[in-house]
């Protein structure tokens, strides 16, 4: 299962952050390091100066969203995205991506950025969790195995966004906006490197 | 863009361990009422645990502890949006079923309700939900990783305040992970045999390092360094039961040691939520409580 990491020409000074507040981000910052890429956990605002792009991993989006305000990430981080910070979120950083969450908590604040509406845990509880193949044409031929965890789907795709796959039931799971990309599952955990290669690619070129 | 047609399949053991995943880096608290539920949330918790009476209550007031009424599960269901865990007891598979049809996200086989069954815990392959169990050592933990475990939590003693267990299975799990990873292959099947672990767990924790599942700590943590502490231990998570709500001011110390699980090696960032935390619980003192009535001895 999974697929082995292409060769990318990653500059030396290429920086890329993995937002550290809560959630699974050992995992991206693994994957990224096997991609050849400079990491750095990124907790605090003053961290995210170095970077030249961020993940969001999984975790619990409202807990990220307490955390990044109460330490003072989340206006920084909206003004980066603003300022065109390459991001990749996965299912919480998904939701953090958001320009609109459906579901979230009262008071729920996203960081914006992604021109679609999102609604939080929309398939149940755990029980409801799946792991399924998807064909995405973007990232070639092999389908992805896509992990779903108490996940959140795109329930609209504003006119500024492109989906880039579906469920079987034709909800949308991942989309992208200039240096922007979010899926509703996880590579992290399942070997495939393709959406990370994919985001690095963009992040090269905003870097030049 | 194409759409997916494959099947979906579900409780797999990458979709159970990998919510654990999820979990990480996170405060899992234990919650009686919707209303303590609510608190949980607001302070930044990423999961609650669902139960009828805090350890240090179930300590003090005896009895067979058993899991909670559905009604107050649904209750709390009801009432926050982050995942909700539930106790079953050790062996009790219908309680487990129970908890399993009422929409519980995890369940927690615990020690800290009175054992169902002092032979056989449950077979935990049977069922799509996944589960969190205890271990005081590396073995106890592979033994349930191998009934199906897709989580484990250090027992420490549960309804005490004491952290000093906690930071014994901590430090014993971890230490004898290390031991294994220095090992040949000869000395690893004699490791199998001393741990009463398959050998297959055995020689895949040598080779990797680390458990195969999270390992969150528990039982006794009840300040922002005490879960600061296990996380320098390499805790990836704190459940913290009794330590919040029999403190003298919840809202207050929950976020605060929320902070101090993220920020767990920066010093002055947990001595800034330590200040003006008001009471902390009681507490008991492990030693001072005679062999069976401690809860970590439970479960084998």
């Amino acid at each position: 299962m999974g697929t082995r990491p292409a060769e990318i020409a990653v500059p030396a000074r290429l920086r890329v952050g993995v937002l550290a507040l809560q959630g699974d981000f050992r995992e991206h910052a693994q994957v990224l390091r096997e991609l050849g890429v400079n990491v750095a956990l990124v907790r605090r605002p003053e961290e995210l100066d170095q970077i030249d792009g961020l993940v969001i991993p999984g975790g619990e989006s409202s807990v990220m969203d307490k955390l990044a305000r109460t330490f003072g990430l989340a206006e920084p981080l909206r003004a980066a995205i603003r300022g065109g910070l390459p991001v990749y979120g996965t299912c919480a950083g998904l939701i953090m991506l958001a320009d609109t969450i459906l579901d979230g908590m009262d008071g729920q604040q996203g960081l914006g950025g992604l021109d679609i509406a999102v609604r939080r845990n929309a398939f149940g509880s755990q029980t409801a969790s799946f792991e399924t193949d998807l064909d995405i044409p973007a990232l070639g031929d092999q389908p992805v195995h896509a992990v779903f965890i108490r996940a959140p789907v795109v329930e609209t795709v504003g006119p500024k966004a492109t989906a880039l796959a579906a469920l079987a039931d034709g909800r949308c799971v991942a989309v992208q906006q200039g240096n922007l990309l979010g899926t509703s599952f996880h590579p992290e955990i399942t070997g495939e490197y393709r959406f990370h290669e994919y985001f690095l690619q963009k992040l090269i070129a905003a870097a030049r | 863009m194409t759409e997916s047609t494959s099947a979906e399949q579900f409780g797999s053991s990458r979709v159970k361990r990998g919510f654990a995943e999820m979990l990480k880096g996170g405060v899992i608290m234990d919650v009686v009422t919707a209303a303590q539920a609510r608190i949980a949330e607001d302070a930044g918790a990423v999961a609650v645990m669902a139960l009828e009476r805090v350890p240090a209550d179930i300590r003090s007031q005896g009895g067979v502890a058993r899991m909670s009424d559905p009604d107050l599960i649904d209750s709390i269901i009801a009432e926050v949006n982050i995942p909700v865990m539930a106790k079953a007891r050790i062996g009790h598979f219908v309680e487990a079923q129970i908890l399993e049809v009422l929409g519980v996200d995890y369940i927690d086989e615990s020690e800290v309700l009175s054992p169902a069954d002092y032979v056989n815990h449950i077979d935990k392959w049977n069922f799509t939900i996944p589960f969190v169990c205890g271990a005081t050592n590396l073995g106890e933990a592979l033994r349930r990783i191998n009934e199906g475990a897709a989580m484990i939590r250090s027992k420490g003693e549960a309804g005490t305040g004491d952290v000093s267990e906690a930071t014994k299975h901590i430090r014993t799990i971890n230490g004898e992970i290390k031991r294994l990873s220095s090992m040949s292959r000869d000395e690893l099947y004699v490791a199998a045999k001393e741990l009463q672990a398959p050998y297959e767990l055995v020689a895949e924790i040598a080779a990797t390092g680390k458990l195969p599942v999270v390992l969150f700590t528990a039982g006794g943590v009840a300040t922002p360094a005490d879960a600061a502490m296990m996380m320098q231990l390499g805790a990836d998570g704190v459940f913290v039961g009794s330590g919040i709500f029999k403190s003298g001011n919840p809202e207050q110390r929950a976020a605060a040691i929320v902070k101090a699980v993220t920020f767990y090696d920066d010093a002055k960032v947990i001595a800034d939520v330590s200040r003006g935390l008001g009471e902390a619980m009681v507490g008991i003192n492990v030693s001072d409580i005679a062999e069976p009535h401690r809860l970590a001895t439970r479960g084998w």
